[in-house]
């Protein structure tokens, strides 16, 4: 049976993951390739990079991370952030990346989803959204959650759909950082709107919120960052969890 | 020496890594006279079957393809790689397969497609490959479309996704995975590693 996924995400500015690892095993838990093989070991099924630098001097170093972490790690390995063209993308996975991630580039040339699949196959590209909630709907911001785009979550991740996404990165703005759970509704909404696999991102803070996005929400993968880089849970201990409550996962 | 065919679309890199990290020797074939002096091919894969059957003509690797196969020499094929051994696929009825095995291409019915995950291979019949492997240990998949195999006796593994479809295929010293080693952490080094030294 195909198992939920744990993707821990990572963080680069300028070839340092930013937020605060405290990892007493890791000799520099900064290091994302010192990183990326810890996680590794822990069995994280997949790995998603974010270069959040946004400058031509951060994407050349998030590119040099990732082709050292592909000669070491052999898991599933995604880049996002800054990748604007068709080339952003030919380089990402030139340099070892299986997948790109793109969001605000998306919206504003929707074109760069259907030419990216055409090219590099449609499990290249994971439409990444960003989801506000407003009034009875979500909306879908671009730069970083700073802009509204107006347009809606449900709709675009649909359109997305067809237009050659192979995966939807569902990042709630509202529930980010606050620790009190994900966005269920939304992230369920999103999950039987399309038919390609959903990743819930956004608002983890115990293990049974984890499990909610899986059971409620529909969601075929979680993100989880700084509930994994603050060690307040281990892969081991959230795979174990969702076990104990018949969610399949991989050992 | 590993000759790892390039038709543009695959995911050659990843394999070639996997090979390297593996300490296997390998070298990439762009054309059908790249074969000399290799040992054993692997047919990555990635993309679409279409495509992947108009390259491989037009470089000149299908018929030595069918050749190296026909003569019974050691193969690999991942992903699309095992796709196009078969006769045909809904995914291009237009440019038909290699032909190797009897059967043809479908895509998932009633399920998220495509299928992206770890998920089990149960094994069928014993092989060197699955040495030090366990039964229904997971892989790493990324597929649309899976196989129907008319012969039944080269299916050694099987996955279940919507339906339960062949995973891996064996006949005589041809190999094919529908998973991709080469991302499928260290049961699938270990799974390369068998088909190098053992297979």
């Amino acid at each position: 049976m195909l198992a939920t996924r744990i993707i821990p995400c990572l963080d680069v500015d300028k070839g340092h993951v930013v937020k605060g690892i405290k990892f007493k095993k890791i000799r520099n838990a900064g290091d994302p390739v010192e990183l990326a093989k810890f996680y590794n070991d822990q069995n994280a099924d997949e790995i998603i990079f974010l270069d959040i630098g946004a400058s031509h001097e951060s994407r050349e170093t998030m590119l040099d991370v990732v082709k050292q972490v592909s000669r070491q790690v052999f898991i599933p390995l995604t880049v996002g952030g800054g990748i604007r063209t068709i080339e952003d993308m030919k380089r990402a996975l030139h340099c070892g990346a299986d997948k790109v991630a793109i969001c605000t580039a998306a919206i504003k040339n929707p074109e760069l989803i259907s030419e990216g699949a055409a090219i590099f196959g449609s499990q290249c590209i994971v439409l990444s959204i960003d989801a506000k909630r407003q009034g009875d709907g979500w909306y879908a911001y671009t730069h970083g959650g700073r802009q509204n785009s107006e347009l809606d979550v449900i709709k675009w991740a649909r359109r997305g759909e067809k237009l050659g996404a192979g995966e939807i990165l569902l990042n709630s703005i509202d529930m980010d950082g606050t620790k009190s759970g994900y966005d269920l509704e939304l992230t369920r909404k999103v999950s039987l709107s399309v038919r390609i696999p959903v990743i819930a991102s956004g608002g983890a803070g115990t293990l049974s919120h984890i499990l909610e996005a899986v059971v409620a929400g529909k969601a075929d993968a979680v993100l989880l960052a700084s509930l994994l880089h603050y060690g307040e849970y281990t892969i081991y201990k959230i795979k174990k969890y969702l076990q104990e409550n018949e969610v399949i996962v991989r050992w | 020496m590993i000759g790892i065919i390039d038709y543009g679309a695959g995911n050659l890199l990843s394999v070639k890594k996997a090979l390297d990290y593996l300490e296997v020797k390998s070298k990439i074939i762009h054309s059908g006279k790249d074969f000399n002096g290799v040992e054993k091919i692997i047919l990555p894969g990635v993309g679409a079957f279409k495509e992947a059957i108009v390259n491989l003509k037009k470089k000149g690797i299908f018929e030595k393809s069918l050749e190296w196969l026909y003569a019974d020499k050691p193969f690999l094929g991942i992903c699309l790689g095992l796709q196009v051994l078969f006769e045909e696929s809904e995914e291009s009825p237009s440019e038909t397969g290699l032909g190797f095995f009897p059967g043809k291409v479908i895509r998932f019915q009633n399920k998220k497609v495509p299928q992206i995950g770890w998920n089990q291979v149960y094994i069928k019949k014993d092989s060197p490959l699955f040495s030090g492997i366990n039964d229904s240990s997971f892989f790493y998949f990324l597929h649309s479309y899976y196989v129907i195999s008319h012969d039944r006796e080269i299916i050694i593994g099987a996955t279940e996704y919507g339906a339960r479809y062949p995973s891996i295929i064996q006949k005589g010293n041809v190999y094919a995975v529908q998973f991709h080693p080469e991302k499928s952490a260290a049961v699938g080094l270990n799974l390369l590693k068998n088909w190098v030294t053992l297979c």
